[in-house]
């Protein structure tokens, strides 16, 4: 009788360069698993997400368990554990945001997006998501849009950008 | 007047290495290698610079924790928490993305003063602007020499590494910090030990925030003395002081310690048109809610704190007329539920049923019974029956909301609606 082993390894699932990538990070530590976080980003930046063969493939290259690297995953909230659409817009609904009449705004994002918080846009196209403060109180309200802050937002400024966006997903 | 925080800043172009030289940068760095490591801590004491990250724990006396000596472990770090997410904050960042250089030339003295080999700059993964100058000025160091082996033929060597961490709050918390820097899950930790004696790796670890770091280059070059004339009463030195909120000009500016907060308010132009100041959280959103009638207390540790809050950060959020004091407690305490690391209970399971309560309030349909919820929760979530100072600091705003602005929370029970919807 046969029996089938299954073989896990994690260059069946990282590429040269992310395998480098993590390397380098893991080199200022004193510990591989210390590298976590940087190995999550550095997997997130090329595909967008991190999917479960990912993370077990950079658990397996740090010598943690795959239980413990999602743990870690799954504790920040800039690590993305499901899939995202092509652009990741993240509206701040910290208290000098909500103070500037943030609300308005995200009920207009809603609107125009047809999405709640936590959804992707049904052409793929944005993943509306909030954050935590995001450090521009003087200038709020404000977002981060694929990793970049935009300040000082209106609801004219917002469909200027939303328009921008459409326009490139066409294109691109 | 001395502004040194600010001297060298410029948030369009910040100054590359040799513009920063040129402008008696790194002087204070090389000051400190011709005193011994006791020597500079002796220097920061003396200067009697405070904790800029909120707690305002004097910055000399936590180096005097780190054991020195021949006998010391081998190893030891300096950790720069610039994880700055506490709501109504931006002034790490301003610092960071205008002066990148400043810090890292006080990461390398306080990491000299207690003969750490490691340094680590750990921030916000929001901050990509900050993680882009900084790489370039911790670089422009490595290659000129002021980093790596055998600095400047002195015997020492420091190696300095950004760590760009992925969004939450308790990061912020130096021990949960220590966790995060290690991979694992960023629960705090129990004290003692302390991380100047156990901390990461299990090794002897400073942690100090990116402000208080930029204070010392200042303190090496031109002197303790100089440096306790900055402040104008109580506290040395001088701080990044920011307002947010409906002011007509809100922003940051370096004054001197113990300005009044009416400086800072004149500064930003007051109040929007049309709009009066109900209260204010004098140093972020962990802090207790202070009236107009505060305005001329110093901002500095001791009087504010004799004011019944806390300096905290000294990132000022100013609530108006017109925006709900209620509302204003439910999306600060929707923030700290959120962000509870989940670690011990009175945290984990108070905040969003603290969070669930003033929903119902905001919204009308709370009850006199809620009310006296909440103030069971304000207890229960106190100082000494949780694990760090994440809900304490959740309950400072809250508290102090409900002192000063009972009658707001008694109109939303009695009308069944907020008063404030128009």
């Amino acid at each position: 009788m046969k029996i089938a082993i299954r073989t896990f390894s994690y260059q069946d699932h990282l590429n040269e360069a992310e395998i480098q990538a993590i390397e380098k990070a893991c080199a200022d530590y004193e510990q591989r698993p210390a590298a976590a976080i940087e190995a999550l980003q550095i997997v997130q930046k090329q595909r967008g997400w991190v999917d479960d063969p990912c993370l077990q493939a950079v658990a397996e290259l740090l010598g943690m368990s795959d239980a413990e690297l999602e743990g870690i995953a799954t504790f920040y909230n800039h690590i993305y554990r499901r899939p995202v659409g092509r652009h990741v817009l993240h509206l701040c609904n910290s208290i000098s945001c909500w103070l500037s009449d943030v609300d308005e705004l995200a009920d207009h994002l809603r609107g125009r997006l047809q999405v709640e918080f936590g959804q992707t846009s049904a052409d793929g196209g944005i993943t509306l998501l909030p954050n935590v403060c995001l450090g521009c109180c003087d200038k709020a309200p404000a977002m981060m849009l694929d990793g970049e802050l935009i300040e000082n937002l209106s609801k004219e400024k917002l469909d200027q950008i939303l328009s921008k966006l459409h326009q490139g997903g066409e294109n691109g | 007047m001395d502004k040194p925080l600010t001297a060298t800043l410029n948030i369009e172009q910040p100054l590359d290495l040799d513009q920063y030289r040129n402008k008696g940068g790194y002087q204070g760095f090389a000051r400190a290698l011709d005193l011994t490591p006791e020597e500079v801590q002796q220097q920061v004491k003396e200067a009697n610079l405070r904790g800029r990250g909120g707690a305002g724990f004097p910055t000399g006396m936590k180096w005097g924790f780190v054991p020195m000596g021949e006998d010391s472990p081998g190893r030891k770090y300096l950790v720069c928490n610039a994880d700055e997410m506490e709501p109504g904050t931006f002034k790490d960042r301003w610092l960071m993305e205008g002066a990148p250089h400043l810090l890292v030339e006080g990461m390398m003295i306080a990491a000299y003063a207690i003969s750490a080999s490691v340094a680590y700059l750990f921030l916000r993964g929001e901050y990509r602007l900050c993680a882009t100058r900084l790489e370039k000025a911790i670089r422009e160091a490595e290659q000129a020499g002021l980093l790596g082996e055998n600095i400047q033929g002195s015997g020492y060597s420091l190696n300095l590494h950004l760590h760009t961490s992925a969004g939450r709050y308790i990061c912020g918390e130096e021990t949960a910090l220590l966790n995060a820097l290690e991979g694992k899950r960023a629960h705090p930790r129990a004290k003692p030990p302390f991380p100047q004696v156990v901390g990461l790796f299990g090794q002897p670890t400073v942690v100090n925030n990116a402000e208080t770091l930029c204070n010392i280059p200042g303190i090496l070059r031109q002197g303790p003395a100089w440096y306790q004339d900055l402040g104008r009463g109580e506290d040395a030195g001088t701080k990044i002081y920011g307002i947010s909120g409906r002011v007509k000009n809100p922003g940051l500016w370096e004054l001197p310690m113990g300005a009044p907060a009416k400086e800072i308010f004149d500064l930003a132009g007051g109040m929007q048109h049309g709009l009066k100041l109900r209260g204010w959280l004098p140093g972020g959103a962990s802090t207790d809610f202070l009236l107009p009638e505060h305005l001329d207390t110093p901002m500095e540790y001791d009087a504010i704190a004799e004011a019944g809050s806390r300096l905290g950060t000294g990132g000022i959020i100013a609530l108006d007329d017109k925006h709900c004091p209620v509302g204003m407690v439910l999306n600060l305490i929707r923030f700290f539920a959120q962000e509870s690391c989940g670690w011990c209970t009175p945290c984990r399971d108070g905040l969003p049923w603290a969070s669930e309560i003033l929903n119902r309030i905001e919204s009308g349909r709370g009850s006199q019974e809620d009310l006296d919820e909440l103030q069971r929760l304000c207890d229960f979530m106190w100082m000494g029956k949780t694990f760090c100072a994440l809900a304490p600091g959740a309950v400072e705003p809250m508290s102090s909301a409900m002192k000063y602005f009972a009658d707001d929370f008694q109109q939303h029970i009695d009308k069944g609606c907020c008063p404030y919807r128009h």
